[in-house]
Formats: structure tokens, sequence, C-alpha cells
């Protein structure tokens, strides 16, 4: 292995997918199937996200041996197991970790990292931090079902205060963290929401998220059928789903509700729900430099039934990814005097002569 | 006066002083000196692990030991010939290493009430007599280091900094070393101040004129080149050995290498050092943990790169649920184990070998992992060279262990040739292996190794996994037959390696020998000068050396069955031994020490004896 090619200083700005051979011919979703058996639970919710995915492959136009499936443990990351690509089913947590040396080691690879609340937030969330901060170029897809399915029904990182389950009988203490708000602060320049249910939404972020050069993060709604059942509901329900969940899109006013008769405005303090014919409804910039605002948007959310949950593209910035820098470094070195010389290095010090 | 010029055969300095005192700089001075003059060598450094002890503390003496000759030595010396202590910490520190008849020089600057007290010292050694057993020359080296460079218009700090150079002077005068290579090296490093430059170079010319003047020193000392095979040398550390050696498998291997680290003491300076050379194709990643740095190492292996970690033990503690992961993967890594005290934080700076174990057996499951030993500093670039060919021959993770002792030390290297190095070119699977299909677990019927397929292959396409896998096909499985095969397959793959590594050797040169003295490590050095120096007063005892730990060596049964006596020292409490009792029935005699310092050759001399009056 080794990738020789001199890349250009910089490639920000250019697709993800830049560096990504092409497929020869049109591909269609039955590619990316593998002959094994998926084995989640009838009417789990990665159903969905795994046929969403299938289908969105092939609309990337790469080829199919240049994709890398890698996941964690539990439920979620059984996913590789089903992609026709190169898969890892790694363990629990180390996905990023493992995902980062890859894309640094492999330009030409487009790597995707699948895991879930307790994989990515609780066990992994160190690596998780800090494949966001360092801009490496993957995928990261965050499962969240607010709920350990795998070990059959304990509360995760995101449950909310006081969910009882087998291991908090008398109801959970602890604070959820905020998927996206954690990506957020976490230097992320690429930060999404979709959910599970909503192939076309879920597709578009996904595109969205792999054409982004660097670290990209999607937190996915995902129903639980088993262990936590219904915990988007409000967001699925056609009678509450218009007045639940606003979808950000750049560039364009934050509105929500039937005919977008709502709104949010930033006042002193914080958003604030308005009319959506309020002068004030503001203009969504998932460009801005600061995160301050989508931040703001982040604290919205509330799938416990109150407030509104935005969904879309929170935050897409351009930095340099890290894995393009670090192969630019190499150029670098190699500028002028090419690769290195093994017998020089080995005599590079004071060195003296025996006859 | 014309001084008189003596020679000796070997001389042992430690120079010894506060950790700002630049003790580590002037001890590698002098090693470069004593390295171009053509001597065998080996050296000790040994500092706290603060950063910046406070200043004159015992806890904060820092110290550098350099062992040289006329002929080949095998380790950095048991009893130090002379001191150079830079403060009263620094002798109490290390007086009582001191064989009698030792010359001890002192900076008597320093020796002021308030810092004697502060080391307990109620009354002034140097005045006291209880230094009579040693030849003390009382030298004022801060203030003559200032007088010297009063020209300079430097501040007295300043000024004071430069007392090291003008021991080192002194000390090169002493033992009559060469002195250019210094001065340039003083030159380059302080290259952006060229009058700092200056004034450390007036220093180390003061401490040399010093010598040839005073009355305190009527002889110097010359200590001859020693005989060594025809070639080019250099002295080298273990951590830069490792450093290179690796860069060499990567060259011999035709894969860049991916290190995966997180600093921690004794490893960091291989960080530091394969950071620098990214021409090589090097990518260094300083990862968030040691877990992500093992992770991405891993990550890296399955897209086709050489795959290193490095840390040590409190690491490989961390590392070890990945590691598991590459042996089910079966994808080549090497962790290199830069081995100090512990167990937990222990001792960081101090070397210890009681890794073995965790090693061996550090991991849930049947879980067989090859490890590959350093036994001196210039060895630990064979040793990479041979953790890199056993990883990528066989696709499975291989430790290499070293030590803090190999890490920090240094000797004379015969730089190898590079075209003899081994040509261990890596074959990529480019085809479907089983109708038209690929099997990633479908095994090479010798080696057991598996094809590795890389990312980016077309109709390769296949999943990897922490779950059992079904042989040959690599799908998951928790059928019970397979996993017993899976668990054996692994097993065998790795008992396979004896037919692929070389028989022990054993050095016995009467062979008359009844005892036989068995080692792995940086043990080497200390057993190697301890059997030599029982076979100079007449005894016989044989000695062997373990490159491989796992396996060992095919013919490692019946070396050992030959002798009445094996005798295993260890800077353990008998990992080694337990090894050797369980898997050969060998009742051997396990010594044990971990006091965070090497073998002395003398002590372990005495222990061989004993064993031989019992046999």
């Amino acid at each position: 292995m080794s990738d020789g090619a001199a890349h250009p200083v910089s490639l920000l700005g250019q697709s993800g997918l830049a560096l990504i051979p092409a497929a020869d011919a049109p591909q269609n979703a039955k590619d990316y199937k593998t002959d094994q058996e998926v084995r989640w639970c009838p009417g789990c919710g990665d159903y969905a996200i795994l046929a969403a995915v299938q289908g969105l492959m092939p609309d990337l136009g790469i080829k199919r041996e240049n994709a890398v499936f890698i996941s964690g443990i539990g439920c979620s990351s059984r996913f590789p197991y089903y992609m026709n690509t190169y898969g890892m089913h790694s363990i629990h947590g180390r996905a990023p970790a493992i995902a980062t040396g890859l894309a640094s080691a492999r330009p030409d690879l487009s790597v995707f990292v699948i895991t879930g609340d307790g994989d990515g937030l609780s066990i992994g969330g160190n690596h998780l931090i800090h494949a966001l901060r360092r801009n490496v170029n993957i995928t990261i897809l965050l499962f969240n079902n607010r709920i350990y399915g795998l070990t059959k029904g304990q509360y995760s990182p995101t449950s909310e205060v006081g969910k009882i389950t087998k291991s908090t009988p008398m109801g959970s203490l602890d604070q959820p963290f905020n998927p996206v708000s954690l990506a957020l602060g976490a230097e992320a320049t690429f930060v999404g929401r979709t959910i599970d249910s909503d192939r076309k939404h879920l597709q578009g972020v996904l595109r969205a998220a792999v054409e982004h050069r660097g670290a990209s993060f999607v937190e996915i709604f995902q129903n639980c059928n088993i262990f936590n059942d219904g915990a988007f509901d409000v967001l699925k329900d056609p009678d509450s789903r218009e007045s639940a969940m606003v979808r950000l899109e750049h560039g364009q006013p934050v509105r929500f509700g039937k005919d977008g008769e709502k709104g949010i405005k930033l006042m002193p303090g914080g958003m604030q729900v308005c009319a959506g014919d309020d002068p004030d409804v503001f203009v969504h910039d998932a460009h801005a430099e600061q995160p301050a605002i989508a931040f703001m948007l982040s604290r919205l959310g509330n799938v416990d039934g109150a407030g509104v949950t935005p969904v879309g593209i929170f935050r897409s910035v351009q930095r340099p990814a890290y894995d393009d820098l670090l192969r630019d470094q190499i150029s670098a070195a190699q500028q002028g005097g090419g690769r290195g010389d093994l017998g020089r290095l080995l005599t590079s010090a004071d060195t003296w002569q025996i006859a | 006066m014309p001084k008189q010029l003596h020679e000796l055969d070997r001389v042992i300095i430690r120079f010894a002083g506060d950790s700002g005192d630049g003790m580590q700089l002037t001890g590698d001075r002098f090693t470069s000196e004593t390295a171009a003059f053509g001597n065998d060598l080996s050296t000790l450094p040994q500092f706290p692990a603060e950063i910046r002890a406070p200043a004159g503390t015992i806890f904060g003496v820092s110290s550098f030991q350099l062992h040289f000759a006329d002929h080949d030595i095998m380790t950095p010396g048991d009893r130090p010939d002379v001191l150079v202590a830079m403060n009263p910490a620094a002798l109490k520190a290390n007086v009582g290493d001191l064989p009698a008849g030792a010359d001890v020089i002192v900076n008597t600057d320093e020796f002021t009430q308030r810092n004697l007290t502060r080391v307990g010292y109620t009354a002034n050694p140097l005045e006291d007599g209880s230094l009579a057993d040693y030849h003390v020359h009382a030298i004022a080296l801060t203030s003559m280091t200032v007088t010297a460079l009063e020209s300079f218009g430097l501040g007295k700090k300043e000024a004071e900094r430069a007392k090291n150079m003008f021991a080192l002077g002194l000390l090169c005068w002493l033992y009559n070393r060469p002195t250019e290579h210094t001065r340039e090296f003083i030159e380059q490093k302080f290259a952006k101040s060229p009058e700092i430059a200056k004034a450390n170079v007036a220093a180390f010319e003061a401490g040399w004129s010093f010598g040839e003047t005073t009355e305190a020193f009527s002889v110097r000392y010359q200590v001859k080149p020693a005989p060594m095979p025809s070639g080019v040398y250099r002295n080298i550390t273990g951590n830069v050995a490792l450093a290179y050696g690796l860069i060499a498998a990567s060259q011999l291997t035709g894969l860049d290498i991916f290190l995966g680290s997180y600093p921690i003491t004794p490893a960091s300076d291989i960080l530091h050092e394969l950071s620098k050379h990214k021409a090589f194709g090097v990518r260094t990643f300083q990862a968030e943990d040691e877990i992500a740095g093992v992770g991405a190492a891993l990550g890296a292996a399955f897209g086709g790169a050489l795959g290193v970690t490095t840390t040590s033990g409190p690491g490989v503690a961390l590392k070890t649920e990945t590691i598991g992961l590459a042996v089910t993967l079966e994808l080549p890594l090497i962790i290199c184990d830069i081995q100090r005290g512990g167990p937990s934080t222990g001792l960081p700076t101090k070397t210890e070998q009681a890794d073995l174990l965790q090693a061996m057996f550090g991991r849930n499951g049947e879980a067989p992992v090859p490890i590959v030993a350093a036994r001196s500093p210039a060895d630990c670039f064979d040793a990479a060279i041979e953790a890199a060919r056993l990883a990528t021959k066989y696709r499975v993770p291989v430790f290499l262990l070293s030590d803090g002792y190999l890490a920090n030390g240094s000797e004379p290297w015969h730089i190898p040739d590079v075209t003899t190095l081994p040509d261990l070119t890596v074959t990529f699977a480019t085809e479907p292996n089983h109708d038209g299909e690929f099997w990633p677990y479908l095994r090479d019927p010798e080696t057991l190794a598996r094809p590795w397929a890389l990312p980016g292959t077309p109709g390769l396409e296949h999943r990897i996994g922490g779950l059992e896998k079904a042989d040959g096909s690599g799908n998951i499985s928790y059928t019970p037959d397979n996993h017993d095969r899976m668990v054996r397959l692994r097993d065998l793959e790795v008992d396979g390696i004896a037919r692929d590594i070389p028989d022990l050797e054993v050095d016995d040169p009467s062979g008359q020998a009844r005892v036989l003295v068995l080692g792995w490590g940086s043990t080497y050095g200390p057993i190697g000068a301890a059997v030599r120096s029982v076979r100079n007063s007449g005894g016989q005892v044989a000695q062997a050396h373990l490159r491989h730990l796992n396996p060992f060596p095919a013919n490692t049964g019946d070396v050992l069955r030959r002798y009445d006596k094996v005798l295993i020292p260890e800077m353990n409490l008998g990992q080694l031994a337990l090894l050797i009792r369980a898997r050969y029935l060998i009742d051997a005699v396990s010594y044990n020490q971990v006091r965070g310092a090497p073998f002395t050759g003398d002590e372990l001399a005495g222990v061989i004896q004993d064993v031989m009056r019992d046999v």
C-alpha cells in the first residue's frame, strides 16, 4: 500500500468523495445487499435506515469496493454485515478510532462509521468527539434510539431523566446528552439530524454528509420497538409532526407547522417560537462560521412532547480535513528529495569506520 | 607541568546533578566523543519522573552512567570509577555505589550550608572525613565557569548554566577524548543564539584547560579503541534503533507505516523519532488515548498499512481489547511495549520486565500473540524487523518487548548494509479464492495465514469482525464445533511460527557446563557479563537468550534438558520461569530483582556461583 501520488496542497471545499474512484457502470440498491440474513427484530427502525443507505449508495457514483463501513458494538453495529462493501464490526465504542486510521492511510476510500447512542456517546464518547474535532474525512451515522437494545433494555446516555428500565427501576438519574449539541461543541464541521421513517429526508442529509470533506456527524432518530417503542412518535404521527418538527434548510426562514404558520426568531437570551409571518423569523445559515446559533437550534429539540425538534443540517462549514493535511505533510517531506533513503537515514548521526 | 598518561582497559563514569543541570546532555556528548574514538561502550541514563523536581533534592537527581573500554563490554557497568557530583544531593544519592578508591569530582560552589541541610548532611562531607575512601577533587565548577565567561556579558544565571560544559571539558581532558564533535554540536544546538553557542564552547574549553593546568589532576587516562569487526558504526539508543527498525521493515515489506500512539514514558521517543521521517511515508498519529492509538493502527492495517502502536505497560492494559480484536481479525499489527516498573503507574522512568505475562495472556478468551524481545539497545533494530516479518507473514498482532533500560541506554551499532536486509514483500489478495467467491478466512495451508484483501480491491468485498467467524467463509458462526476449530486454528498458527524461527543458540564454549543461564530481553548484557566473569575465574557455565517468547524456538526443551540446572534471572518475580516450568516441566531456578535498575554483573556472577555449587 502506497498512495505515493502528491495530492493538491488543499482539498478544502472539495467533495468528501473527491479522491474516491468513480463507478464504471450504474449500480442499484441490490448490489449493496449481502447474502447474510438480517437479524434485527422485526419492526426495528434499523431496517429502514439500511434500505435507505443501500438505496443511496448507487447514487453516489463511487466504486462499491471503495466504500467501507466500520461499526462498534450494539444493534446498529451489525449494519456492516448487511452492506456488500468492505466492512468491519469492531469493538465497543472504538469505530471512530479505527476509521480514523483507515481514512488517514487511504484517501481513496469512503469510510462510514455506524454507531449508536450507547456505543458512540457512552463507551466511545471520547473517540467520537476527537474524530469530530480532528475532522478526519469520515461519515458518522449515530442511530439514536435512546435505549440499550442489545443488552436488553437498560437506559442510555440519551435516555430522558427518570427513565424506568431494568437497571433503573426507580428512574434514571443522569442528564442525557444531546448528540447534536455535543457534536457542535466538539468542533464538528458537519452536523445533521434525521429520522429513520423519512427516507427522503434521511437520504438527503446523508448525501450531504458523505459529500462533506471532513468529519460528518448525523444523528438518526431510530425507533427500538422492543425496548423503547414510540420514542419519536411525536415526530412521526401525522397529527403532531407538523408542529413538533422543524426542517432546517440552509438559506430558508425557519418555519414549521401547517403551512408554515409558526416560525422561530432570535431573542436576547435564546430562541422563541413566533408566528410564521413574523418579520423576525430568522434565516438558517448552515455555513455560519460560529456554531452559536446552530447550538441554540440544537437546544430547541424536545422529542418528549414539548417544544419543537429541528431536523436537517445544523452546520456545514469548511475546514481542512486531518487526513488531507497529513498527506500534505508527507508530500512536503518528500518534495525535492523524494522518498527517504534508508541507508542514508541509518548513517545520519556521527559515524565512525573500523577498518 | 607535564602530566602523566596512564592506560586503562575500561572506565565507568557517572555524571550526576539536578534535573536541570544538563547531565543527560553532558553524558550524551561524552558518549559521542567516546564512540567516535572507537571504544566499546554502554550507557545508562537515570532520571526522575518529575520534569523539574525541586532543585537540590535527592529525588530530583538525574544521572548518566557510561562504561567504555578497549574491549567488548556488555553493560553500563556496576560501580562507577568516577562520580561527577554537581551538588550535595547528587553526591548523597550516588556515593553509596562507589568502590573504595573511586574518583569523586564535586562542584564545591553548591556545597553551601543550605544545600547540605536540605539533603540531611549535618556536616560538610568534603570536610568531615567521610569521603576518605575516595579521591575527592573539590572544584568550584560554577564560579570558574562564570569567570571564564565574564567577557561574554551574559547574566549570572545564563553563565552558570554552562557549568555542565565546563565539567564535560574537564572530563574530556582527563580521559583524552576528542573534542571537535562537541564544538560542532554546541554550535548547531545554539545556532539561533551564536553568543550562547560561543559561551558554551568557551566553558567547554575552559574545563579542558583547567585540567591541563591545575595541580588537582596529576594524571590523565587513556583507554584505547576496542577491536571491533570492520564496518561503519554509530552510537544508538534502543528507542531510536526500534524506530529505525520499523522504517526498515516498512521498506522491506513495501508497506507504509501508520503509527497510532499516545505519549507515555519511556516509549514516547519512538513517536518523536518516527514523526521526523515522513519522507519515508511514515504517518504518525498522536491519538486521544491509548485505545484510539491502537485502534487507528488496526484500521490502517485493514487498509494495508504497517500498523504500529507504541506504549508501555499501562498503555498495553488499555489496548488489550483491541489486541484481542486484531487476534480474531487476523490483521498484522505491531505492539511495542517499552516496559517500565509496575503495577499501575509504578515507576515510569525505571526499568522492569514484568509485562511478559501481560503480553502472553492479557486478553479475554484464547488469544495467542507472538512475542519478540530485544536484548540490547542496538538489537531493537533487528527485533523490530523480526516483529514486522511475523506480523505481515502470519497476519497477526505481534508484541515487541523492550524496556526502559534498552530504550534510553545506548551502545555502538554496527550499521547494516541495507542491501543485505531480508526481502519481506507482502502479497495482497487480488482474486476470488473459492468458487468465484472470496473467502477471507480461507487459510494458507502452510502458514495458516488468511489472505489480506484490501478495501478498494474489486470482487473481494468482505466483512470481518469480533464475532466468531465460520472457518473459511468468515461469516458469523456460533456453532460449537466451528468455534472449537477456530480457537485451535488460531493457536496452531502461532505455534507453527516455531518452524519459522531460528533454534535457541547456546553459548557453552567448553561443552562441560552443568548450569545454563537462560534469559530474555535486556538482561542479556548483565547475564553475559556475569557468565564471562564466572568463566574468567575458572567456572563453566552456559548461556542462552530468547529472542522469541511465544512461541519458543522448537529446540528449547531439548536445550534446557541438557543441563542439570537452569537459572533464569529476571527483573520480575519469575514470569519466564513460570512459562518454562509449565511448558517443559523443568524445575528452573528463578532469580529475581525489581529495583527499577538492571542487574549488576557482580550480583549475577555470585548467583551463578551459588547455583553451580548446588549441582
